[in-house]
């Protein structure tokens, strides 16, 4: 019962949906902010993303004639429950020092799902620029999960086999090449997976007008904008805590903080100084360079691992 | 009003999400709203966003008389739009159809058309041939205080 408890409490509040909320909404208004300051801009005023969840949450939802009424709303409503998931796993880790057993393979699993949700959703509605970007999404879940995955193993090897969240971070896993290397790879796959330029390719909004979210509107909207507001937080979490070593604790989260800048500005720059590719130009790229990359990444794990060479 | 709709109306307020609709300008006006759009205004600071759907947008940006052909579009697209929506009839010719007024293919102005589809609609009338691009956000953040 106690435990019962303490876990809603995990889930409803710390490092759950609300924590992780507070931080998505401000990462999103930083996201939006460096963008308008690139181009020269003022920038929208803190609580924008506030305002335009407030707003969608009180407009009228409509839906489609031609939708699977039951799919089409409830998939967002099961990509947003995985995303507060992950948040109270990454969160749980990061912040109260717990961790369960392998609860990096459900990370992994977790993660994917808001991706498949999009996809759900998008075909569920009905509308053909919707089923064209939902098959994007899935070409594209398909090009950056095998480099991810191959990242992510690098560092499996490089903690000595473990699946553990709390034993990868324990020390910073970019200490090594093959560390480095997975890092960049994992980067590059976090921005498909956020579906930032240059990979927003499903969402397309000059060519398929959103693509999949194209037929939302109202509630469902704002809880896919609130998903994508969560993994904004999520996924430089996850990368801090595979790579460079958690956020910390004590005086160390400040420097967590800084970590977390430092991704999420990165991936605003890349964002920002980059055209959109084609999805076959972007499923190429995966599945050569940054295949190749990741390859080599483990490729390197490994002998560092069987010779004991640490810096390898 | 119920809370929904009050809701509604104070975010509109902070964010409206914009959607552009030409039935048949002669495309002046449209790159005057590409201009209104560009960093140097930067609509952003009022929450102002282009929306490629109209079920995600708040305001209706119809520029252009309504042809034959774009009527039927014109209709759907209102339907379409979640309410509660405001429209703005952007230039001489989404006022009152312009120098296009007697053409044959003219079917007649943006009002009559969404007045027909909603008598309550909220409908903000901006001349110009084309407006300025200040002119348009004016136009913008006038129409939000009428809702
Ligand atoms: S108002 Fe003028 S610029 Fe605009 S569509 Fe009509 S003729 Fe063209």
């Amino acid at each position: 019962m106690e435990n019962w408890l303490l876990w809603s409490v995990y889930l409803l509040i710390f490092p759950g949906i609300g924590f992780a909320m507070v931080v998505g909404i401000l990462a999103s208004w930083v996201d939006r902010k460096v963008t308008a300051r690139i181009q020269f801009r003022v920038g929208p005023p803190l609580l924008q993303p506030v305002y335009d969840l407030v707003k969608l949450v009180g407009k009228e939802v409509v839906i489609p004639v031609s939708a699977q009424p039951g799919v089409f709303l409830l998939a967002p409503l099961v990509g947003f429950v995985a995303a507060a998931l992950s948040a109270v796993i990454l969160g749980v880790n990061n912040f109260l020092g717990q961790s369960f057993l392998a609860d990096l393979i459900v990370l992994v699993y977790l993660l994917l799902i808001p991706s498949l949700a999009i996809i759900v959703g998008g075909s569920a509605s009905g509308n053909p620029h919707s089923s064209i970007g939902a098959s994007r999404e899935m070409k594209l879940v398909m090009a950056y999960e095998l480099p991810l995955i191959l990242a992510i193993v690098t560092v499996i090897i490089n903690a000595g086999f473990s699946l553990d969240l709390a034993v990868i971070s324990a020390e910073p896993q970019i200490s090594s090449i093959s560390g480095v290397l997975a890092f960049i790879v994992s980067l590059i796959c976090i921005q498909a997976k956020l579906a930032e330029v240059p990979f927003d390719i499903p969402e397309a909004e000059t060519e398929l007008m959103e693509g999949p979210l194209l037929e939302y509107s109202g509630l469902p909207l704002a809880i896919f904008k609130a998903t994508h507001m969560l993994l904004l937080y999520l996924l430089p979490l996850y990368l801090i805590t595979i790579f460079l070593g958690g956020i910390g604790t004590g005086y160390g989260i400040i420097w967590g903080g800084l970590k977390y800048l430092l991704i999420i500005v990165l991936i605003i720059l890349i964002k920002n100084t980059n055209p959109r590719l084609r999805i076959d130009q972007a499923v190429v790229f995966f599945w050569t360079w940054m295949t190749a990359l990741a390859g080599l990444a483990v490729l390197l794990a490994g002998v560092g691992n069987i010779y004991g060479i640490g810096w390898l | 009003m119920s809370w929904k709709d009050r809701l509604a109306l104070w975010g509109i307020k902070r964010s409206p999400w914009v959607y552009h609709i030409n039935t048949g300008a002669c495309n002046n006006c449209d790159i005057e709203i590409l201009d209104a759009l560009c960093p140097r205004y930067d609509a952003e600071r009022f929450g102002i966003k282009l929306v490629g759907s109209p079920r995600h947008a708040d305001v209706l940006l119809v520029s252009g008389p309504v042809t034959r052909h774009s009527e039927q579009p014109l209709r759907d697209a209102y339907e379409a739009t979640p309410k509660p929506c405001a429209v703005i009839a952007f230039g001489a010719c989404g006022c009152s159809s312009g120098i296009f007024k007697d053409g044959v293919n003219v079917n007649g102005t943006v009002d009559r058309v969404i007045r027909e589809e909603d008598p309550e609609a909220v409908i903000t009338y901006l001349p110009g041939c084309p407006p300025k691009p200040e002119a348009i956000l004016s136009a913008a953040l006038k129409t939000l205080e009428a809702l």
